[in-house]
């Protein structure tokens, strides 16, 4: 899930990249070294992606509908009493959801990801990723 | 029952007319005779009638594992309405469990149910409900109850002259949809229903209702239309299903529908609520909504009786 950063360039092609770079002149433990730089001010990065949540509640996601951002970080809070299961075809699947039981996902692509709840399929939501 | 209003203003609707078919659900015989349902009396009165013939019991929707406050002891509840059945006047010659049998399919949940349910020394043919399939590789219910069926578990069998299918609609559901049967099932329930006498008394059971109750609940089939058609033609269809979780009966043409109470916990009336979630109701009135069902079928008649019994009242 972790590849694609808004820049275009990847966190390992540019770790590889700088690794190949500092290597020649530091050698092995120098590529480590390097890698290890560009991974933590990634996580820096990752700090500043949203984290996004999603109510479930009377069988009706809510928000149902809503729009993020490349790298941000959906999470489905189960509020019912009964259980369930997010899902968008081909893209994610949670498992089942007791109550207050919750499922993140981390979009890495922009597009459209509906989704519904395989137990209750007149439950329906849809995220944008720009 | 809160909200349960006979004041006619300006005609009954849809709402009104299901509220009144559930009230009139409780505790009172059905016997259907051409097409029209008639009650015949109170549940007492009906068991001292001694029904000859076939008799079998329904029972759905135990949820064992569910443990919140709609009812925290669902394990307790079936076993309260397993003890119902043990002291059934007439002995049934068999039971059919339509679903949700588990609340979140843990193999404990299964042995649990199983442990409770073999009391009634009876035996059962389930169908599975959309709570049994949460389990991971999707393979519990399959491996305790899905011997000699096809596909997610459907099949059909005879006893006294009676056609018995059992169908599942609780798997491959599309977004937006209802329950859903599948294009395999329904070519495999057309050849199985090809050729057979159109005398042939015919019973359906599955989860989900398989007639539109409440679309906004996702209380219905979306194929179901097609199954129907197959059944066209036979003298006398009875459809018995769970997962709404309260009593109701339609009757059109030769098809007799009817769901089935849980032994778990209530649900709402459809659109008395914003959500079909438990319904929390007092303690002393939950086991007057909870309960099952039993059915006679009378031989060289064409009506089948059903008499719902809730665990108290």
């Amino acid at each position: 899930m972790i590849s694609a950063r808004p820049s275009g360039l990847s966190v390992p092609r540019l770790g590889q990249l700088l690794g190949e770079l500092l290597g020649k002149s530091l050698g092995r433990s120098g590529i480590r070294i390097a890698v290890a730089v560009v991974m933590s001010s990634w996580q820096l990065g990752a700090a500043s992606a949203a984290e996004t949540t999603v109510s479930i509640d009377n069988f009706t996601f809510t928000p149902q509908s809503i729009t993020v951002k490349v790298g941000d970080t959906v999470t489905w809070t189960n509020r019912d009493d009964i259980p369930h299961v997010v899902v968008s075809a081909g893209k994610f699947r949670s498992k089942a959801l007791d109550t207050d039981n919750s499922f993140s996902f981390t979009f890495t692509k922009a597009g459209d990801y509906p989704y519904f709840c395989s137990l209750h399929p007149h439950m329906t939501g849809t995220i944008k990723v720009e | 029952m809160s909200g349960f209003d006979h004041r006619d203003e300006g005609g009954v609707n849809r709402r009104q007319v299901l509220e009144c078919m559930i009230w009139a659900g409780t505790g009172v015989l059905w016997t259907i005779t051409g097409g029209v349902p008639r009650s015949l009396g109170l549940v007492e009165q009906a068991n001292a009638a001694e029904p000859t013939g076939l008799t079998f019991l329904q029972i759905s929707d135990s949820h064992v594992g569910f443990d919140k406050p709609a009812n925290p002891n669902a394990l307790g509840t079936l076993e309260e309405g397993i003890a119902k059945i043990k002291m059934l006047p007439i002995k049934p010659s068999f039971m059919i469990h339509t679903g949700d049998i588990s609340h979140l399919s843990k193999a404990s949940e299964f042995d649990d149910a199983e442990r409770i349910i073999s009391q009634a020394r009876l035996d059962v043919h389930y169908v599975p409900g959309e709570h049994d399939f949460l389990d991971e590789d999707v393979k519990l219910y399959r491996d305790r109850y899905g011997r000699g069926t096809k596909g997610a578990g459907y099949y059909s069998f005879d006893a006294n002259g009676v056609h018995f299918v059992g169908l599942v609609n609780v798997v491959d559901l599309k977004a937006g949809g209802l329950g859903n049967l599948g294009a395999e099932q329904l070519e495999w329930l057309e050849q199985d229903l090809k050729g057979r006498s159109k005398s042939t008394p015919i019973v359906v059971f599955a989860h989900i209702p398989l007639w539109t109750v409440y679309p906004q609940w996702g209380w219905g089939t979306d194929d179901s239309a097609q199954a129907l058609d197959y059944l066209k033609g036979f003298g006398s269809v009875t459809v018995l299903n769970g997962h709404i979780h309260q009593v109701m009966q339609k009757v059109e043409g030769n098809v007799t529908f009817h769901t089935a109470r849980s032994t778990a916990f209530p649900q709402p009336a459809p659109g008395t609520a914003p959500s079909p979630g438990p319904m929390k109701v007092a303690d002393d009135k939950l086991r007057t909504m909870l309960g099952v069902a039993s059915i006679n079928f009378k031989r060289g008649e064409e009506r089948l009786a059903i008499i719902d019994t809730p665990l108290q009242g």
